[in-house]
């Protein structure tokens, strides 16, 4: 036994010690019972690792049956095998950076054992969701980071903008959620079981063609859970709004871990994905389109998280395209380096958003480079990370998800690399904006401390050298399939279009500033539907939330509620008093009168005995 | 009973007669209950249904040769006379207060 449940445990208990005892705690104890239960957890999953060595199987530890009822027998498992083993190193090391980077960031921040109480309990589900060994456990991680995430956006819950973006997520992550469950139900019904070692297993010797349909639908329904909590189209809404949380929060939950489990799950279930070549297809469009939409969105934003988080939106696509092209290890790849520079980039915004006391316009910035160097250096290896700058390690793994791209469809290799040309352009245009030119601001900036700058330093180096984590090659057996053979000329077509982007991006807003303001001009109306996000919030809104809202007031509040309910219970209680109002006009008062009733009863039931007896 | 006079009459009254001595007695008392207003009379009229509703009784056990419809009229003769009590004194005390006799006068029990 090694123990795998102690891995979520200890940020469980992170949690509890927060949660019930950090009002009276000081600040040092709560982050000492914070970044040390991450730490222990992170130190668990390296000794587990090591112990466990190669992984050529997945590792199941078997704790108890949790509901046995008919079919339904379902026991709480953990299991690690090689996909699980890169989420876990990911998810707590990354964690526990961004935890040591929050105790610096929300030092001055009211609610400061709540955060990290939130901040340990996420960390508990998200780490239950990567070692689930069934769907159902999986599940039960998969709402709990769904939580926190909801507790971890409305943080600053005073502010009316973050709760709603809080119920925002929550009920957008509940669409993709009902999706999960039907699927959840259908795997049930078709497989007889939730596990997923006994469902693969199942479903390995069918044919391709055998119940196509039924699996089919299964992983549509999956996608559709995936694409409600990785932020894809037609669910991604909630994920902008989501930057109102605090921005350690965006980094770990809305970057690095938590949207990447719609990944996650897909990859984690291949074997049935495999089996239904329509919807691997869909997969790939869905992440496609949303790539392109999201990179165009995040051309036009000023607020330096929302770009990020557009930027969060398409590179998901771009592991969904991965995935969709049967490129997984690619695709958690990429899972894996994103985690590392889209962090760093949300860090770095964080650090300067609190150099600047709270700013976070891109045009009340510029100028920075030289006030917080720091900050600017890392974020600079985020931003050529993530522009596929050869040889770091966003280049590396979009490399890996282009040329699977490409040999499975050229176009949509080609759609790719121009989403790429805009991912350099965006980034390059926010760092450009952000640290060169002249300060536009009235804040005085300084630099950020420690605590802050060096997870910053880590993520940095990661971001440069992750990609020589070769992470495909250590999980191409287990999803084995073809590989894309190495192309060098549509690499350097790709690292061309980063180039471009980031020269573009230069000339727009530091050697003539003046040229994207014109530009925007000429571009007129499709710069304003850009700018506005394609008006997907105001369309949602009129075509689902109104109808909704008005619909659910009218009918089932006004019709159904006040009408049939109310009505209901009002009407028996006013057709007693009727009935009653009739009757009592009976006791009159006259004791001959009454008499008179006992005689007609009398003969009335006389007569009656007489109708149904006499006859004998 | 002489053996000459159970000679003259017939071997045994019939059933039926005293049951319809009995119907006609009970529907003097219910027409007495329900049509005369002095609630001295309205009261004999109940006495009068109970002894009605008594001669059944005996008829009833003289013909079955059983004693159980004697012991029911015993019970109800010492309900009547109960209630002869009871009703009395009501009767007196309507007419201290209300110092009429009149029925339908005495009519405030009603909502």
């Amino acid at each position: 036994m090694h123990q795998l449940w102690l891995i979520p445990a200890f940020p469980l208990i992170g949690f509890l010690i927060n949660g019930i005892a950090g009002r009276r705690m000081s600040k040092t104890a709560v982050n000492v019972a914070a970044i040390g239960s991450v730490l222990l957890s992170f130190l668990w999953v390296l000794k587990v690792l090591a112990g466990l060595g190669s992984l050529e199987d997945a590792y199941i530890e078997r704790y108890f049956t949790w509901i046995q009822s008919g079919i339904v027998d379902v026991s709480f498992d953990f299991a690690v095998d090689r996909l699980s083993a890169v989420m876990l190193l990911v998810v707590t090391g990354i964690g526990l950076l961004i935890h040591i980077y929050a105790t610096g960031y929300m030092s001055h921040e009211g609610g400061y054992y709540r955060f990290f109480a939130y901040m340990n309990l996420f960390m508990f589900f998200m780490l239950t969701l990567v070692l689930a060994a069934n769907f159902l456990v999986l599940f039960v991680g998969w709402e709990g980071v769904g939580l926190c995430s909801y507790l971890l956006i409305g943080f600053y819950f005073h502010k009316k903008s973050a709760g709603d973006a809080g119920k925002k997520a929550f009920v957008v992550n509940r669409i993709g959620d009902f999706g999960f469950s039907l699927a959840m139900f259908l795997i049930l019904v078709t497989f007889g079981s939730l596990d997923f070692a006994r469902v693969f297993e199942k479903v390995g010797p069918m044919a391709v063609e055998h119940q196509a349909g039924v699996i089919t639908l299964i992983c549509l329904l999956l996608l559709v859970g995936a694409t409600g909590k990785s932020a894809q189209l037609p669910l991604y809404v909630w994920l902008p709004d989501a930057m109102e949380g605090p921005t350690p929060v965006s980094a770990l939950i809305h970057a690095a871990t938590m949207v990447t489990a719609g990944v996650y799950m897909v990859a984690r279930s291949a074997p049935l994905f495999n089996h239904a070549p329509i919807a691997l297809e869909v997969v790939a469009i869905v992440g496609l389109l949303t790539a392109v939409m999201a990179a165009t969105i995040g051309l036009t934003q000023y607020d330096i998280k929302k770009v990020f988080a557009y930027s969060t939106v398409s590179q998901l696509g771009y592991m969904f395209l991965g995935l969709g092209v049967g490129a997984y290890d690619a695709g958690i790849f990429h899972v894996m380096t994103h985690a590392f520079f889209k962090a760093l980039l949300f860090l770095g915004a964080g650090s300067v958003i609190h150099a600047l006391a709270g700013e976070q316009d891109l045009r009340m910035m510029g100028g920075l480079r030289k006030k917080i160097p720091v900050t600017f250096l890392t974020l600079f290896c985020a931003a050529i990370a993530i522009a596929g700058v050869p040889p770091f390690s966003g280049f590396m793994s979009k490399d890996a998800i282009l040329l699977a791209a490409h040999h499975h469809h050229p176009w949509m290799y080609w759609v790719g690399v121009v989403t790429a040309g805009m991912t350099a352009f965006y980034v390059f245009r926010a760092i450009f904006m952000c640290f060169f030119g002249t300060y536009r601001g009235t804040a005085h900036p300084h630099e950020s401390p420690l605590s802050m700058t060096g997870p910053l330093a880590v993520l940095a180096l990661l971001s440069l050298g992750g990609g020589y984590l070769d992470v495909p090659h250590y999980l191409a057996p287990m999803f084995g399939g073809e590989h894309a053979p190495h192309e060098t000329s549509l690499v350097v077509i790709s690292v061309l279009a980063g180039a471009a982007g980031i020269l573009l991006a230069l000339l727009f807003y530091v050697i003539k500033p003046g040229l994207a303001d014109a530009l925007s001009r000429l571009a007129g109306k499709l710069y304003t539907l850009i700018y506005n996000k394609y008006f997907v919030d105001e369309l949602y809104d009129a075509v689902i939330v109104h109808p909704t809202r008005d619909g659910s007031r009218a009918l089932l509040w006004k019709g159904f509620d006040l009408g049939i309910i109310d009505g209901v219970v009002n009407g028996a209680g006013s057709l007693a008093r009727t009935i009653g109002g009739g009757l009592r006009h009976m006791q009159s008062g006259y004791i001959r009168r009454y008499a008179a009733w006992v005689v007609v009863g009398a003969i009335v039931l006389l007569a009656a005995a007489a109708g149904m007896g006499g006859a004998r | 009973m002489p053996p000459e006079l159970t000679q003259l009459l017939p071997a045994s009254v019939p059933l039926s007669w005293y049951l319809v001595l009995s119907a006609i007695l009970f529907s003097l008392g219910i027409a007495g209950f329900l049509f005369r207003r002095n609630i001295i009379t309205v009261f004999m009229s109940i006495e009068l249904m109970l002894n009605a509703v008594n001669l059944t009784f005996v008829a009833f056990s003289y013909h079955l040769k059983q004693v159980d419809g004697h012991i029911f009229s015993f019970f109800v003769m010492v309900v009547a006379a109960a209630e002869a009590a009871v009703g009395l004194a009501i009767i007196l005390t309507v007419f201290k207060n209300r110092a009429t006799l009149e029925i339908d006068e005495v009519s405030s029990m009603k909502l």
